[in-house]
């Protein structure tokens, strides 16, 4: 058996084994990856940045625990940066398993803005959050018309009209703008009814998987921003000068892509050099 | 040695793991509660025990991958139903409908003088589960035809507005940016990220990809001599498109292994 044919015929397993192992050894070591932030990632800083103390942003936190990696970053990164810059935070989630986590991801924010800069945001004054609700399009629907249709209440059973932050608060058009963490479809429902219904200036945070396919929304000039995977977590945590896990994992992420590189090189040479063996010599035709 | 008894062999010694593991994660837990420590060390070993089962399916399929995969599948529905009864039913139906109703779930009651209209919705769902008598089952088609007939308008309208007209009007780009001659532009020529030159370019990329792919899939006309390049063309901007896309992807999966990575050897084995 030549080196190409046991390539070839090499135990996928072994390649999960070689990249567990180059995805566990940067982990452990110290380095820093430059990282520059793209233009989409740029202008999302830029919007929240431009806004003014007291502004209204919603955050749409449409994302599931198997997706924390790629979005929590940027989740906690932009909601640190929204609380230092006294805006006010409507948050939701139109994922199933999301509640909780955003909960835990806001009081994990606000303990960070305690710590780090000496206040401590309040629930009801300066963030809401409104909890879960199913079927994202009626909901986004229904929030064009008025918050209080989908959520008469927030996740703690307040009634909407008596938190001061909504007193004035009816629908998208008094809030700034609508910056959506999706790690499944909800991102086609804020394209398709938050913004060509409603006109709701829009910005995109997505997983790595989903990111290419919304590119022609940004193009298009549809979405103002996006933040594709965990690369565009870290160049936000960049802007933001706040690096955290997806900074960190770019380590990792580096080391991870080099391997899968040198395997597609290994495995397109022995492809090559097996199809030339094989083809037919002027003998045999 | 048999399978089956290697099999029991290794249960013993991943139950041994798990508790031994249990037994550590409560003794260095940090809460001055007993109780909270030792749920917090089992809730840490059983997610570790579960990462480990679902990565167990990358050497073969295994007794650990099933039981993680039926435990996700099971718990997944039961929580979706039941989010599903409290975040719409007690959370949008019940403060409308009733305020002994309110009273007896905790939610503020709501009074309004349009509440009336929320026993439309009610009326269809009930119907909906009539599937489940046959002799009236019939009925639950009105509830399917008004699902039907509302999804299919509001799809039609929004993807046509978001992804068709938008889409289109948006591909209306001008092929010269900013242009004042060509000696200016060359003069000015640069390779800044928004100059004029890459405006151009970009602009023309996008005009080249979409006629190019909108060539490819025109089937009306055999892909011959000039429309046989623009065609190859096309199939060359879907493929990069396609590597782009599978590019992400591996950066994505990557990203969710770096996750599970960190939380087995910062939050289980402290060594992070």
């Amino acid at each position: 058996m030549t080196l190409h044919d046991r390539l070839l015929a090499l135990d996928r397993r072994w390649v999960f084994g070689v990249l567990a192992v180059f995805v566990i050894i940067p982990v452990f070591l110290k380095f820093s990856v430059p990282i520059t932030p793209v233009k989409e990632v740029r202008e999302i800083y830029d919007f929240v940045e431009g806004l003014r103390p007291g502004d209204h942003i919603l955050l749409s936190l449409d994302y599931d625990p198997g997706s924390m990696p790629e979005l929590h970053p940027v989740a906690y990164a932009m909601l640190e940066q929204c609380f230092v810059k006294k805006l006010k935070v409507i948050t939701l989630t139109l994922s199933t398993t999301g509640a909780q986590m955003v909960e835990e991801a806001i009081k994990d924010v606000a303990d960070s803005c305690r710590i780090y800069h000496g206040f401590t945001p309040q629930r009801g004054i300066d963030y809401v959050f409104l909890g879960y609700k199913p079927y994202p399009g009626l909901i986004i629907l229904g929030m064009g018309m008025n918050f209080r249709i989908p959520f008469p209440q927030d996740y703690y059973g307040t009634i909407l009209d008596s938190i001061p932050m909504m007193r004035g608060i009816k629908n998208y058009d008094n809030v700034k703008g609508v910056i959506n963490l999706s790690a499944g479809n909800v991102s086609d429902y804020w394209v398709a009814d938050g913004n060509a219904r409603y006109g709701v200036k829009l910005a995109l945070a997505m997983t790595g998987v989903m990111a290419a396919d919304y590119y022609p929304y940004y193009q298009s000039k549809q979405i103002f921003g996006i933040i594709g995977g965990m690369k565009g977590a870290a160049e936000y945590e960049t802007l933001c000068k706040n690096p955290g896990k997806a900074t960190d994992a770019m380590r990792a992420q580096v080391f991870a892509h080099v391997v899968i590189i040198i395997f597609i090189i290994i495995g397109n040479v022995a492809y090559f050099v097996g199809r030339r063996k094989n083809a037919p010599t002027q003998e045999s035709r | 040695m048999t399978s089956k008894t290697a099999m029991r062999i290794l249960m013993a010694i991943v139950a041994l793991i798990f508790l031994f593991s249990w037994i550590i994660k409560s003794g260095s837990g940090v809460s001055d509660s007993t109780f909270t420590n030792v749920r917090d060390g089992f809730l840490i070993t059983f997610a570790v025990f579960l990462t480990l089962s679902i990565f167990s399916f990358l050497y073969h399929d295994n007794p650990f991958y099933k039981f993680a995969e039926s435990l996700y599948v099971g718990i997944s529905a039961g929580y979706w139903m039941c989010y599903g009864f409290w975040s719409t039913v007690v959370g949008n139906f019940v403060p409308r409908a009733s305020r002994s109703l309110s009273e007896f779930f905790h939610v503020p009651y709501q009074e309004r003088a349009d509440h009336i209209l929320i026993y439309i919705p009610i009326i269809f769902g009930l119907i909906l589960l009539t599937r489940l008598l046959p002799r009236i089952g019939w009925l639950s088609r009105w509830s399917l035809a008004f699902i039907i007939g509302t999804t299919a308008g509001l799809n039609l309208t929004r993807y046509l507005r978001s992804d068709f007209i938008s889409q289109v009007s948006n591909s209306f780009i001008p092929l010269f940016v900013d242009w004042k001659g060509a000696g200016d532009f060359i003069n000015h020529i640069s390779l800044a990220a928004d100059g004029q030159f890459i405006a151009i370019l970009s602009n023309w990329v996008i005009f080249v990809g979409v006629m190019c792919g909108l060539v490819y899939f025109f089937f009306s006309k055999e892909h011959k001599g000039t429309f046989g390049v623009a065609s190859r063309i096309g199939i060359w901007i879907l493929m990069i498109t396609f590597g782009a896309s599978f590019g992400y992807t591996v950066m994505g999966r990557i990203s969710l292994l770096v996750g599970r990575i960190t939380f087995l050897f910062g939050d289980w084995l402290n060594i992070l």
